[in-house]
């Protein structure tokens, strides 16, 4: 698995891509991982407020449905199209063109709040311990 | 085995644990007059007094089938070939449920995928649920979809959608944040197309239409679609599925959801249940069809099989973000609607509609003859439509009753502004002999 050092993570498995204000938004390897093939994704809208650690999209695959959580808070301003017709980018490529969603960063020190690679990968394993 | 499901012990320990000594100290705080009262009830009787008790009670109500109805108003007297009930009162498909376990009910995961084609087909939509309760549960439903979808908090309703319908609409919305606001009709019956403009903004998240509607008249639903979609609000539309064999599908009037009452499907009117609610709707809102739904697929072995599909939308994955928690269904009713469009086929289908419209349109026209009755003559109709009466309507239905006619349903009680108004249904079932007779008797009211 792999989890690049550029990103954050989010204890609920997101991760974010920060360029200015601007935030990019998909799930980890791990995440995929664990909820296996992707069928469906249903977006924010764009120009949708999200909050910090509030469901903002869904994710379905064929084991369950799962709840996508806004890193933090913020405007949406663009979804990932490509996952209506093909949401197996998602375990494809899921820090690439598995994107979900961008979104402008509504107060930016909610940005330190998240996990470095390195926090990431030390939760998961605890989690994976228990 | 014995199972106990509470022994004397288990009973001891829990009453100890509250410190109560026995379970009468429990009722202490019911007064003396109130527990145990004598009841009233006759002696026992035999199987054999059982039975003709019942079979005179249930003498003295007059069904359709003693009396000549033209009774309609959402619950319709078609004829069921005797097959219909042959095929559902088989063991392998007698049941309301819809089962989990493919591997153990693919007979009846296929004939809900056949009853979900055909009603597919019918509404001219992309994909139909595996039924709901009636016709207006599933008018609710579509009303939360487009209300979750939009993400708006209003529903604009016409009034000439059945009553019935409007009142569980808003049952089910009590208590959230959401309103519905309705629109009037034009004196002939058709919605008033002035005040539904007015009141379509962009807090509305879909509107509701019936066609044939309440009063039978068919809506001009042209150029709706377009202006709802505009404005970022769904098309949904109540239909009598029997209809559709001769009127326009909700598919060709661009409408994003479709539903109904299914009785007439071959479901007999059975004093108002079980029913079917028939829900359709696009593939770009397959996500959040509420309910079951049977889908077609390959088994290990790569042969053909049926199960049910989406269910990641369903309570019990997604709980309180499930798209309905109501999932209970009428499969058998579904199954009845099935084997009953299979036997009429696609040309019986619509054979059956031109009957209906004859029989309806024959009806209105002797009516009009009628001294002290008036109709539209101008309003287009499939199987009802309205009467108004210069005298008491009450008085009209009692001298017909005495003569086992059901001379229909008064509308004030819905609509206090119809006094002496009346809605009447010439179904199939209908000879020109049963009409003449009918029209024979009105006129000597």
């Amino acid at each position: 698995m792999h989890f690049p050092k550029e990103l954050r993570y989010t204890k609920t498995h997101e991760w974010a891509k920060r360029n200015g204000n601007r935030i990019t938004v998909g799930i980890s390897d791990y995440a995929q991982k664990e909820i296996s093939d992707v069928v469906f994704v249903e977006l924010p809208k764009v120009g949708n407020a999200v909050q910090q650690a509030k469901p903002a999209a869904v994710v379905e695959s064929v084991k369950a449905a799962f709840d996508i959580y806004a890193p933090v808070s913020g405007k949406v301003l663009a979804v990932d199209t490509a996952l209506e017709s093909n949401p197996a980018l998602v375990n494809q490529d899921p820090y690439g063109q598995g994107w979900f969603f961008e979104m402008e960063m509504s107060n930016p020190a909610e940005w330190d709040s998240l996990l470095t690679a390195e926090d990431y990968e030390k939760l998961l394993k605890q989690e994976t311990k228990h | 085995m014995h199972y106990h499901p509470l022994t004397s012990q288990d009973k001891q320990e829990m009453l100890k644990e509250i410190g109560v000594s026995s379970f009468e100290d429990l009722l202490k705080g019911i007064p003396k007059k109130l527990l145990n009262p004598a009841m009233n009830i006759p002696e026992a009787l035999s199987e054999l007094e059982v039975q003709k008790l019942f079979l005179e009670l249930g003498s003295k109500n007059a069904s359709t089938r003693s009396a000549l109805s033209f009774l309609g108003g959402g619950s319709y007297e078609h004829f069921i070939p005797a097959a219909v009930f042959q095929i559902i009162g088989r063991q392998e498909f007698y049941t309301a449920y819809t089962p989990y376990q493919p591997e153990a009910s693919q007979g009846t995961l296929q004939a809900i995928y056949e009853y979900q084609s055909l009603i597919t087909e019918l509404t001219g939509l992309d994909v139909t649920n595996a039924s709901h309760y009636d016709g207006s549960t599933s008018m609710a439903e579509a009303a939360l979809l487009a209300l979750r979808h939009t993400e708006r908090n209003k529903v604009l309703i016409a009034r000439s959608v059945h009553p019935h319908y409007r009142e569980v609409l808003k049952t089910y919305l009590d208590g959230t944040p959401y309103t519905v606001e309705e629109f009037g009709f034009e004196p002939g019956g058709a919605f008033n197309r002035s005040e539904f403009i007015e009141k379509l903004n962009p807090d509305v998240a879909g509107v509701i239409f019936q066609t044939p509607n309440f009063f039978g008249v068919i809506e001009d639903l042209e150029g709706i679609s377009d202006k709802l979609h505009a404005a970022g609000a769904l098309l949904i539309l109540s239909v009598n599925p029997v209809s559709l064999g001769v009127l326009r599908s909700p598919g060709e009037w661009g409408a994003d959801i479709a539903v109904g009452e299914g009785q007439p499907l071959g479901i007999p009117m059975e004093f108002g249940g079980p029913y079917l609610g028939l829900f359709s709707t696009t593939r770009a809102l397959m996500r959040r069809i509420p309910g079951r739904l049977a889908g077609l697929t390959r088994d290990m072995e790569g042969q053909r099989a049926f199960c049910l599909t989406l269910q990641a939308r369903e309570q019990h994955i997604r709980r309180e973000k499930a798209a309905s928690n109501i999932c209970t269904n009428q499969a058998l009713c579904a199954l009845a609607a099935c084997a009953y469009l299979t036997l009429l086929g696609k040309t019986g289908i619509r054979e059956l509609g031109e009957l209906n419209l004859d029989r309806a349109a024959y009806l209105r026209a002797q009516i009009a003859e009628l001294e002290g009755f008036h109709v539209s003559l101008d309003v287009p109709i499939f199987n009802e439509f309205m009467v108004k009466s210069e005298k008491p309507f009450s008085q009209i239905e009692k001298k017909l009753l005495a003569e086992k006619i059901f001379a229909g349903i008064p509308l004030t009680k819905f609509y206090p502004e119809l006094k002496n108004e009346f809605l009447v249904c010439a179904t199939e079932t209908k000879t020109r002999e049963d009409i003449d007779r009918f029209v024979e008797a009105l006129a000597r009211c």
